[in-house]
């Protein structure tokens, strides 16, 4: 029954969004604020109607009804509860039910937070949400229906991998999925205000805390996916430049992009163009990472769908959703009045260098992951692989003037500015920066100096987060409580942002050149080393598990005269012939120790155990970067002034006139 | 079929199961210099029959053949270029995770400078296209005007 009540809920959500994307529309065409009006109550509806299936789902996967065919697929009574439950967006059809929630719990969040937009884009905004929200609730009922029966029903179910049962899975793809259909919204404000014929500084008021709310879960579902590669995989990998991982960073880089061209849209009004044509690319983008898990064209390690049917109606999709608004754009474009001028040198001005240099940056993540596919169809006898020697050789050198300009850049004044003004506000973090470097320089050799300069450009990221707010409270007449109190949390988000991405630098450029490994067969009693480790191996045993049975090996770690003793496992699962191995991870501030045993090997000395002894530095560094930046993102988007509304007190720079609602 | 395919498919993520056996100790060779330098080649092969991952990750063992052949390559004193030329003499451009730079790649090492370079190009027509319009002269429409006299 409650299979049916889901299914059904399912229908009347298409059905509602079949209204909801062509009513509002109609009305803002023709001023009609009934009509208008039906666009909240019907985003409200959708939300409550998908959220009605989707906890049916849960339910059943919760009460274990196996006469469901994906409760039956997806899940054992052997499970435990919560990854019996975390099983309904494990799995495609689940997910995609995951998906066209999220989408419309954002589109009900237009509806009842929208309340200072204009209605006429609010009506559009909700009307084009819908339109997503039909082709992928179509989808989902057509091909992927969560709710189908099996009959007759199984007593138990088929329980996934029993190693899949992790809380990384648990909440990694839900994050992405806030992150991918967040962009749906800005997407939505993009089309609309080519619709409008608008784009102006409130318009970009408006957008902004949506285009926040999909950047910030994006970026912790990118790092906890690093984090979960790094301690599930092993051997110090935390980025592997792997498709699905591409799929997920490209529309990071474009939201990235798209966050920062916003403030120019909503301070100054000018790079309207550039702000929707980003909107739009951002969606794509995530619509393609979409694609690229759920079809067969690019098989990875992640791919968890290998259907080509879903696969061409999700191409279909993103072709008319993309091409549709492209061609808006193209039509509007020309129409769009360019707004304010800006020198050479101005905070604008260097928010577009970012721009751009996010743009190439995308197109470098872009390239490499389609380029051996296109190779693929046009010239089949010159097949290529693209890999991580290719993206450290192109990716990196883009990057680094977009990080030396992170810190310049919220220094830079509106409008105008000239280089003698920029140079004396970064005097201090430069010396410093400069100081650093020699001193890393001295200490750790020229063979070092790309280490050293990797670690100087994170301390001058850290540095330039820190001016900002040093700025803002430190005032002629010395440090102010009041100043600190009244600091816009806008500012302090930029602040932890910046430095996020100096610490992830910094971890980066540690892990790249720092980072030592040793790999040998042991007996207990040896010693050996890595980088600045000692290792003893004590001893190995044999060990029953719960299921398994387990060599076990144990070790001293020793690191600047304290020990540690890190245990490493190889497990072997007799019921479903599995081998895992557990490795021994030492964590500290300043680095990680991880060792893992493998076989039994022999070498000169005789039989032995095969040992990986890594040393790890700054790793969490990283993960800590990322974390940062979604804190700043979340600090960000609590700023007041995205909650008084649009700037209706100033007059606005664009053409188009705010109306006094 | 589904799952079985599923567990397929999942089975390299989980290399938990097998994490990185990758380079084991038989392999290496006893000259550490020359091992380093098979380890950089390993690093930049792919192994052909994986998804994405290079010869240096993977514990497939076409990986461990192809190891074993770089490594038998440089103990005859093979330089690097030559060992790598060797392999690709095998296997095709496809082997090399760093693609070489030639007619058919121009785009993908050009691409991304390119967009640089014409959306540098884009953004400075866009803004030189039209003045500076300041509110004072952005006329009204004749929608906002009703509305703006509705107002007062």
């Amino acid at each position: 029954m409650l299979a049916e009540i889901g299914h059904f809920a399912l229908i009347l959500a298409l059905l509602v969004a079949a209204a909801q994307a062509v009513l509002p529309m109609l009305g803002a065409a023709r001023g009609d604020a009934a009509l208008m009006a039906f666009g909240r109550s019907a985003a409200a509806c959708q939300a409550v109607l998908i959220a009605i299936a989707f906890a049916s789902l849960m339910t059943l996967f919760g009460q274990a009804d196996f006469s469901v065919a994906l409760v039956a697929n997806h899940s054992a009574l052997s499970q435990p509860l919560p990854y019996r439950l975390a099983a309904t967006w494990g799995n495609h059809e689940g997910s995609m039910l995951l998906w066209v929630l999220v989408l419309a719990l954002y589109g009900a969040g237009i509806a009842r937070f929208g309340d200072n937009l204009r209605t006429t884009l609010q009506a559009r905004v909700l009307s084009v949400q819908a339109m997503i929200s039909v082709a992928f609730l179509a989808f989902a009922l057509f091909t992927s229906n969560p709710f189908a029966r099996l009959s007759p029903a199984p007593l138990d179910g088929a329980e996934l991998n029993p190693l899949l049962q992790d809380p990384g899975l648990v909440f990694h793809p839900p994050l992405l999925y806030l992150g991918y259909v967040g962009f749906s919204i800005t997407f939505s404000f993009a089309v609309a205000a080519l619709l409008d014929g608008r784009a102006d500084p409130a318009w970009a008021r408006w957008m902004r805390p949506w285009v926040l709310a999909a950047w910030v879960p994006l970026t912790c579902g990118i790092t906890l996916g690093s984090f979960w590669a790094y301690y599930e995989l092993g051997w110090g990998g935390w980025w592997f430049w792997d498709p699905v991982e591409n799929a997920s960073f490209m529309p990071w880089l474009l939201g990235t992009a798209l966050l920062h061209s916003a403030i120019v849209t909503e301070k100054r009004g000018s790079l309207a163009g550039w702000t929707i044509l980003l909107a739009i690319l951002a969606f794509s983008l995530s619509l393609i990472g979409t694609f690229l898990v759920r079809s067969g064209i690019l098989t990875s390690v992640h791919a968890f769908a290998v259907d080509p049917e879903r696969g061409v109606f999700i191409l279909a999709m993103i072709v008319g959703a993309t091409g549709t608004a492209l061609a808006l754009f193209a039509a509007r474009a020309p129409q769009m009045k360019s707004g304010a001028l800006f020198g050479s040198i101005s905070r604008e001005a260097g928010l577009t260098v970012n721009n751009l240099l996010l743009m190439a940056l995308t197109a470098v993540v872009f390239l490499g992951t389609f380029y051996p596919v296109i190779m693929e169809a046009v010239a089949p006898a010159n097949k290529i692989s693209v890999g991580p020697p290719y993206y450290n050789l192109v990716f990196v050198p883009l990057s680094v003037p977009l990080l030396l300009l992170v810190t310049a850049g919220p220094m830079l004044a509106w409008k105008r500015d000239d280089l003698a003004t920029l140079a004396r506000k970064l005097l201090w973090p430069a010396v410093v920066t400069a100081a650093l470097l020699a001193g890393l320089v001295l200490a750790l050799g020229w063979q070092q100096v790309v280490a050293a300069l990797g670690l100087a450009l994170g301390a001058w990221l850290v540095l330039g987060a820190g001016l900002v707010l040093a700025r803002r409270w430190w005032s002629p007449n010395g440090f102010s409580l009041r100043l600190v109190r009244t600091t816009p949390a806008a500012t302090i988000g930029l602040a932890l942002a910046h430095a996020g991405i100096g610490f992830t630098t910094a971890g980066i450029a540690a892990m790249t050149s720092f980072a030592a490994e040793h790999i040998l067969v042991m007996r207990p009693g040896e010693t050996t080393s890595a980088g600045p480790l000692k290792l003893t191996m004590l001893g190995a045993e044999e060990v029953d598990g719960a299921n398994y049975r387990a060599l076990r090996a144990r070790f001293a770690v020793r690191q600047n005269g304290s020990e540690r003793i890190l245990v490493s496992e190889r497990r072997f699962y007799d019921n479903s012939r599995n081998q895992t191995t557990e490795a021994g991870i030492g964590v500290s501030l300043l680095g990680n120790q991880y060792v893992a045993i493998g076989d039994v090997q022999s070498d000169a000395k005789g039989q032995g155990l095969v040992v990986r002894l890594y040393w790890h530095p700054l790793v969490g560094w990283i993960w800590f970067g990322g974390l940062l930046m979604a804190l700043g993102g979340a600090a960000s988007l609590s700023d007041r002034r995205f909650r008084i509304g649009a700037p209706q007190s100033r007059a606005p720079l664009a053409p188009a006139l705010v109306p006094a609602e | 079929m589904t799952r079985l395919l599923l567990a397929l498919m999942l089975a390299p993520m989980l290399a938990i199961a097998a994490p990185a056996a990758a380079v084991l100790p038989d392999e290496m060779l006893p000259d550490p210099a020359q091992e380093h330098r098979a380890r950089a080649i390993s690093k930049d092969l792919r192994c052909v029959v994986c998804q994405n991952q290079s010869i240096d990750d993977s514990d497939a063992p076409l990986a461990r053949d192809l190891r074993l052949l770089v490594r038998e390559q440089i103990a005859k004193g093979k330089s690097d270029a030559e060992v790598r030329d060797y392999v690709v003499a095998r296997y095709g451009n496809f082997v090399l995770l760093k693609p070489p730079v030639e007619g058919d790649t121009l785009l993908l090492w050009a691409g991304p400078f390119a967009v640089l370079i014409l959306g540098a190009i884009g953004i400075a027509l866009w803004q030189r296209r039209k003045p500076a319009t300041s509110s004072a002269d952005a006329p009204l429409s004749e929608a906002e005007r009703a509305e703006l006299d509705r107002l007062r």
